[in-house]
């Protein structure tokens, strides 16, 4: 089973990176850009032998506890079996 | 009185830290390497500059896991005093013994250089032989060092004069121009409600000596030094 884990800046929080990756696309000419926002995306492989609703819980916890920063970050999980 | 740098994978400031105790305040200071977990010890312990973990995942994300931050949390509930400095306020902020967040700097550089601080609270332990409103020229070299914090956490900061230091320019005026990394508020240093924990970007213990161009920031530890004399 796997769990892909999607952690993006809040709404209002800054991204240095991404604005420099809108500018850049902007600079090679490709329209209709409105804006870029860089996060991170995360693929964790679970154990087999959880049910999906224990899988959904590890992932949350982890997503929340380490791989994302509640002041400036939110997370989204998905389940993949 | 007894200090302790405590040393995590990347740490690379934790020599300097020592050198700055040992030499310039003149008390004993250990080394505490990160999976040591006893303080009881020590009545003051640093949070040195590096890049521990690498900064894989976010700067300091990964040292808040680090068996001796437990330690660092009773320590600082205590009421004993923790100093975080560059790296070591990375690590503070994300184990919420202070607020905020620090983020990629606005301009996207790596900074290294020479920068002024307004010294904002003589009212810590860390800035009580200073000078409100005075300018120390203390050296930065960050990449994630824009803080952040939503309106609520701010309007606590000011109104608790918690802001400890803002960048400034060299007559102590604080504009966009001096901020060099985009923080809020121009906020250099925070320290907690209780004022025993200080995390600041900028590395006082590379100001320490005229020889390395500033000796601006030995007045922290001498502020820290005098504090914890007065406590005994």
């Amino acid at each position: 089973m796997k769990a892909k884990v999607y952690v993006t800046l809040k709404a209002g929080v800054l991204d240095p990176q991404g604005k420099a990756i809108h500018h850049s696309v902007g600079l090679l000419g490709f329209g209709g850009i409105q804006d870029v926002r860089q996060g991170k995306y995360f693929e964790i492989s679970l154990d087999g032998t959880l049910a999906a609703h224990e899988a959904e819980e590890a992932a949350t916890k982890l997503a929340r506890e380490v791989l994302s920063n509640p002041v400036i970050e939110d997370y989204r999980v998905e389940i993949e079996a | 009185m007894k200090f302790g740098v405590i040393i995590f994978p990347g740490s690379n400031c934790d020599h300097d830290a020592y050198h700055v105790i040992s030499k310039h305040v003149g008390q004993p200071v250990d080394f505490i390497w990160h999976r040591d977990t006893n303080l009881s010890s020590y009545d003051a312990v640093i949070l040195p500059g590096g890049f521990s973990y690498g900064d894989y995942l976010r700067a300091g994300a990964l040292a808040r896991f680090s068996p001796v931050m437990a330690s660092v949390k009773r320590f600082a509930e205590s009421g004993r005093f923790v100093l975080g400095i560059c790296n070591g306020f990375q690590i503070l902020c994300e184990a919420g013994l202070l607020p905020g967040a620090l983020i990629r700097n606005r301009d996207l550089h790596f900074i290294c250089d020479h920068i002024n601080v307004k010294v904002e609270t003589t009212d810590t332990p860390f800035t009580n032989e200073l000078k409100r409103a005075s300018v120390l020229s203390i050296p930065i070299a960050h990449a994630e060092g824009n803080y952040v914090c939503d309106d609520e956490t701010h309007r606590e900061l000011v109104g608790e004069d918690r802001i400890v230091f803002r960048y400034c320019d060299e007559r102590g005026r604080v504009t966009t121009e001096s901020n060099p990394n985009g923080s809020r508020d121009s906020i250099a240093g925070i320290c907690n409600r209780a004022r025993n924990v200080l995390g600041l970007m900028p590395h006082p213990e590379r100001a320490c000596e005229d020889l390395l161009g500033s000796a601006d920031g030995r007045d922290i530890f001498r502020s820290l030094a005098a504090t914890l004399a007065a406590h005994a």
